[in-house]
């Protein structure tokens, strides 16, 4: 049997995909949030840095794909796993009894769910703009005089709304939730975790997922409470673009 | 003391269970849970009802033959102890207890509270041989072993086989199981000329058996009679990858291209 094989039609195999795709997922939310956090800094940074990204070009689109298989087959394995796990327990017992573990753990479908609508509502938002068109409008001229998106501006805006804010606090909630069970199940699943030292392990993981959700919850309360702002006439001005153009009659 | 037994009935695998409730005559608190289901079944026969099956064999915790899921946890409310070694004190007068066979789709039920366990002797036959010399005894200490070793390889050899971590798991998974079987032999001197067939088969006898898969939550090793560790899943974790890796680069004799 060779790597592949072992990888895809085993039990354990699966599991080390779920682990190998995780990983890297983990690895890209902790560079998402500390890319966020240039929010605290002048809008510059943030917009520059932005800038930076996009600027990547076939690169930035192979780090996509890349992400997107691993989202792929961490669902896809999931949803094999889940299958498999119902079929051999067909019957469920009348007494349920639980020891030992975490509710993080026995919620992971769900939390996991939740954090994939959170994911595609996210990519609307901000990638494709599709929620909020306006955001196609708001500009900002780099000190080198390049005129590039306002990442800035768009994040002051989105998160001024209470519901979006509320959505994205209950959403990374869950995620560093599933994060909490997650962390540790991969170092089991590839056989890196022992005794000696899971109780470690644990704290870490613990720990991890709470400095995850402090990092990103502090962006929309910033926002909520004023402490990051912008000046209302860069939000005016943009609104009056999008109305100017809404005006124009087409054609 | 008396208790109330909710007791899942069932003729053969065939048919449709369910449960019935039966009182208890007049119990010890010192009989264990087995007898206590035994004096019941005396009185069913003698009211000319199907006594309840149950399996049960050396009623000292060693044999691993004794099942029942009591209350929802497999072999009762005590910890690193089977059914057969719980005792009627640990509940209190009056009590309904549920019982239930192990509910695991490999494991058919074959009638009330007896399930087929065959699908673990499959994966220990899977396991294959340890190659020994034979002839002459070999003298004793001629291999040498650390204590430390040794003591893990016996902790994994506790292993009754009696098939609780599966009725434990929410996912009906036998990677305790495995896991213990897998390094009781691999982590020894004696049984690395087989190791990584060993897992390979070990594994593939245990996914071809339809068992669960592991979600890390580790009911398996909190309800297991012997207290093994869920280190030996993550160890079979750990065999299982080198083992594929290997099979996957390392150049073949010629006689295995015939």
């Amino acid at each position: 049997m060779n790597i592949v094989t072992a990888l895809l039609k085993t039990s354990i195999g699966k599991k080390i995909i779920m682990a190998l795709t995780g990983a890297v997922l983990i690895g890209f939310i902790i560079g998402h949030l500390v890319g966020n956090l240039q929010i605290f800094s002048d809008p510059e940074k943030i917009n520059a840095y932005a800038h930076f990204l996009q600027g990547l070009g076939p690169a930035l689109w192979l780090i996509r794909l890349f992400l997107l298989l691993c989202v792929g087959l961490h669902i896809w394995m999931a949803v094999l796993l889940w299958c498999e796990n119902k079929k051999a327990r067909s019957q469920s017992y009348t007494a349920s009894h639980t020891i030992q573990a975490s509710y993080a753990s026995r919620t992971m479908k769900y939390s996991g769910f939740i954090v994939l609508a959170f994911i595609l509502y996210h990519l609307a938002h901000f990638t494709v703009k599709a929620t909020n068109p306006e955001y196609n409008e708001m500009m900002w001229t780099l000190a080198d005089g390049t005129v590039v998106p306002d990442v800035h501006l768009m994040m002051v805006a989105g998160f001024s709304s209470l519901t979006v804010s509320l959505f994205y606090l209950i959403s990374v909630g869950l995620l560093s939730f599933h994060l909490s069970h997650g962390f540790q199940s991969m170092f089991q699943s590839v056989g890196l975790r022992t005794e000696t030292w899971g109780r470690a392990l644990k704290v870490i993981s613990i720990v991890l997922s709470l400095a995850y959700f402090a990092g990103n919850a502090v962006i929309p309360l910033s926002v909520l409470t004023g402490k990051v702002s912008r000046p209302d006439s860069s939000i005016e001005a943009v609104a009056e673009s999008v109305s100017s153009h809404l005006n124009t009659p087409s054609g | 003391m008396k208790v109330k037994i909710k007791v899942w009935r069932q003729k053969n695998q065939e048919s449709k269970g369910g449960f019935k409730v039966y009182d208890s005559p007049e119990l010890n608190s010192n009989m264990s849970f087995l007898e206590m289901l035994d004096v019941i079944n005396e009185d069913l026969t003698d009211q000319g009802e199907e006594p309840i099956a149950f399996d049960h064999d050396c009623r000292e915790g060693i044999c691993g033959t004794c099942s029942l899921v009591i209350d929802g946890k497999p072999h009762g409310p005590h910890q690193g102890v089977a059914t057969c070694q719980t005792y009627m004190r640990s509940f209190e007068d009056g009590d309904i207890i549920t019982v239930e066979p192990f509910r695991a789709d490999p494991f058919p039920i074959i009638k009330d509270l007896v399930v087929n366990r065959k699908p673990f002797d499959k994966i220990i036959q899977a396991g294959g041989f340890v190659t020994v010399r034979t002839g002459s005894a070999p003298d004793a200490n001629a291999i040498p072993i650390s204590k430390e070793v040794a003591d893990t390889a016996m902790d994994a050899a506790a292993c009754i086989g009696c098939g609780a971590c599966v009725a434990a798991c929410k996912n009906a998974s036998a990677m305790l199981f495995v896991g213990a079987k897998v390094s009781q032999l691999n982590g020894l001197p004696q049984g690395q000329a087989e190791k990584d067939n060993r897992v390979l088969n070990m594994v593939a006898a245990m996914d071809e058996a339809g068992f669960g898969n592991c979600t890390n939550q580790y009911e398996c090793s909190a309800v297991c009679p012997k207290l093994i560790t869920h280190d030996f899943i993550s160890q079979l974790n750990r065999d299982f990858v080198a083992a594929t890796v290997r099979k996957s680069f390392k150049s073949k004799p010629s006689t295995a291209k015939l």
